[in-house]
């Protein structure tokens, strides 16, 4: 086992989770695409430890901290979805475009 | 050579379990299909001997699946793909872009000069990250309390459309809160 | 104390496993003849003509039905029982002393919430979801206390490895010294096997819930991985609670299987016993009540971890 393999992993499962986030149109299926994306995060600080510098725990605070964003993307996306449906009936990313800037709207 | 076997299979049926993502019609087989990708990546975090960690992942990630099938069910229109749609947009863009990044991203990793790596791991890796977070990392733990509190109060503000006048009346001197739900303590 | 048992081992784990989750059965068959006026004898092979029923029985297939989610969630109660159980010690031997073996436990014992929640949605039944839906409550609701529960365990070892709990009971076991814990892992333990009042997943009220359209085999797993998975929260909590092997005149194992005995009894009676709870009230119960006197039991024990 190399380093470069579990960054490559990392690589695509990021790849896969942006390409989720970037083309679903629903809400909760772009937040499965940023769980991706933070498990990739996940597993390149795992194997940044285990393959750079082992003896400092700072790779392993980093995963903590990842499945910790992970938590909060969740309970604040799922929060932010369940105030915007209960206000509009609002469950796509296209029709909660209130902060973007406005250009296709 | 076990473990490179098993880290490859790994490696592959999480990136394919990925994809099947947001390539199946069935909303909980997606939930499904997330679910195992974190568990093989959990299985390749437990290769490097992260035993804490990976076990960790596990454990959160089905629970947090779980919590995500409520809200699957409740936002999707059509969660068990009995008539498959598809609700995507701009898809072709989204996949060059992805592409794209997949390629700088490997390219990094491949033609990067990492370091050589410097010690060894101890022979507990949790009591190392226990200690760091409790030692020399303290300020992360300290946040990451506060930032999870801060979720759990901000989340639960977002999600109640009953505040105190709801539940106690306009003059709030109602005896008892007027909840939909009553609760076990008869509060 | 901690000891890599032979791989042959790993064989007897479903084996004793199975056994245990007969002799719920079996005593639970037992208190229902008694209380229905009917010779309990009987309930002693009730198990098993029920199951040579079941295994005669059709399948039931659904149109509409998510086989795949079905099946798997039916399949994945028994084996998570069987994988929670692997870090188990009998007497000083587990299949494998992992070193953060409690939350090896805690994990498997989670993979139920996604079993049941399968079987209630792969049916295409509005009762199994519903079922399904009333798991994930009572899960959400009893998780935390008995995590907590865990934590003092493995607080008052210093170890997550569940041979190092055992080797810090020596003098006194956990349950004397954190009879809190002890008594909310017994309820929590109730709650994951969705058992006597907490078994409204699969109450009656909801036509059978998340088991409301199986049949046949599929039944059959469910009911008989239920009772296994009852079998291995109690035999969990000697290791962590009651001192694992340790005892007079017999040897380890047979301490262990005769306090895994005792508690599998103490759970059969109290869900025999029991009324059915709501799911609405334990919630409030559970993070209202349960909630603070766990974390209290932690700040107790780690209290008494410093000043040993």
């Amino acid at each position: 086992m190399i380093l470069e393999a579990y960054l490559l992993l990392a690589a695509a499962l990021f790849s896969v989770g942006l390409f989720g986030a970037l083309s679903q149109q629903s809400v909760v299926m772009v937040m499965m695409g940023l769980e991706l994306m933070v498990n990739a995060v996940i597993v390149a600080a795992a194997s940044l430890w285990f393959f750079v510098s082992p003896e400092r725990a700072d790779g392993q605070v980093l995963v903590l901290v990842a499945v910790t964003a992970m938590a909060v993307e969740m309970a604040m996306g799922f929060a932010v979805t369940t105030a915007i449906f209960r206000a509009r009936d609002v469950d796509m990313v296209d029709m909660a475009a209130d902060l973007g800037d406005g250009g296709d709207r | 050579m076990t473990e490179t076997v098993v880290f490859a299979v790994c490696a592959v049926c999480a990136v394919a379990s990925g994809a099947a993502v947001f390539v199946v019609d069935s909303m909980a087989r997606a939930t499904f299909a997330l679910l195992a990708s974190f568990l093989l990546t959990a299985a390749a975090i437990l290769l490097l001997g992260l035993s804490y960690l990976g076990v960790l992942v596990v454990l959160m990630m089905i629970m947090e699946m779980m919590v995500m099938a409520v809200f699957m069910i409740m936002y999707m229109m059509n969660p068990a793909g009995l008539m498959p749609m598809t609700m995507v947009h701009n898809k072709a863009g989204s996949l060059v872009v992805s592409v794209g990044v997949f390629l700088l991203l490997a390219a990094g990793a491949v033609f990067v000069p990492w370091p050589e790596r410097t010690g060894e791991p101890p022979a507990d890796p949790t009591l190392a990250l226990g200690e760091a977070v409790m030692g020399e990392h303290m300020l992360v733990m300290m946040l990451v309390g506060l930032v999870l509190f801060a979720t759990m109060v901000a989340a639960t503000v977002l999600t109640t459309h009953r505040g105190r006048y709801e539940r106690y009346g306009d003059d709030l001197r109602r005896e008892s809160p007027d909840d939909p739900i009553g609760g076990g303590l008869d509060r | 104390m901690s000891g890599a048992a032979p791989l042959w081992t790993v064989l007897l784990v479903p084996v004793l496993l199975f056994a245990f989750g007969y002799g719920a059965a079996a005593g639970t068959a037992a208190l229902r003849a008694r209380a229905a006026g009917t010779a309990p004898a009987a309930g002693l092979t009730a198990p098993a003509r029920e199951s040579a029923r079941l295994l005669v029985q059709r399948r039931r297939t659904i149109p509409g039905a998510d086989t795949l989610l079905w099946r798997l969630g039916g399949a994945l109660v028994p084996v998570a029982a069987v994988l929670a159980a692997l870090v188990v010690p009998l007497g000083s031997m587990a299949v494998g002393d992992l070193s953060v073996g409690v939350v090896w436990f805690n994990a498997m014992e989670v993979v139920l919430w996604a079993a049941l929640w399968m079987l209630g949605w792969g049916a295409d039944s509005a009762w199994g979801l519903v079922g399904g839906y009333r798991f994930l409550v009572q899960g959400l609701s009893y998780e935390l206390p008995h995590m907590f529960a865990l934590t003092a365990a493995a607080l008052g070892a210093g170890s997550l490895r569940v041979s190092d709990v055992v080797a810090a009971q020596e003098q006194v076991w956990f349950a004397v010294l954190m009879p809190a814990a002890f008594a909310v892992y017994l309820v929590s333990a109730l709650a994951m096997a969705f058992w006597g009042p907490f078994g409204t997943p699969v109450g009656r009220d909801l036509a059978g819930g998340a088991a409301a359209e199986l049949s046949g085999v599929d039944l059959l797993v469910l009911r008989a991985g239920r009772y296994v998975f009852l079998a291995v929260v109690a035999a969990m909590a000697v290791p962590l609670f009651l001192g694992g092997g340790a005892g007079p005149l017999l040897p380890g194992w047979a301490w262990t299987l005769v306090k895994t005995a005792g508690v599998v009894a103490l759970l059969v009676w109290l869900g025999h016993r029991l009324p059915a709870v709501r799911m609405d009230r334990f919630t409030e119960v559970g993070w209202v009540v349960l909630v603070p006197v766990t974390l209290l039991q932690v700040l107790v024990v780690a209290v008494f971890v410093l000043t040993r």
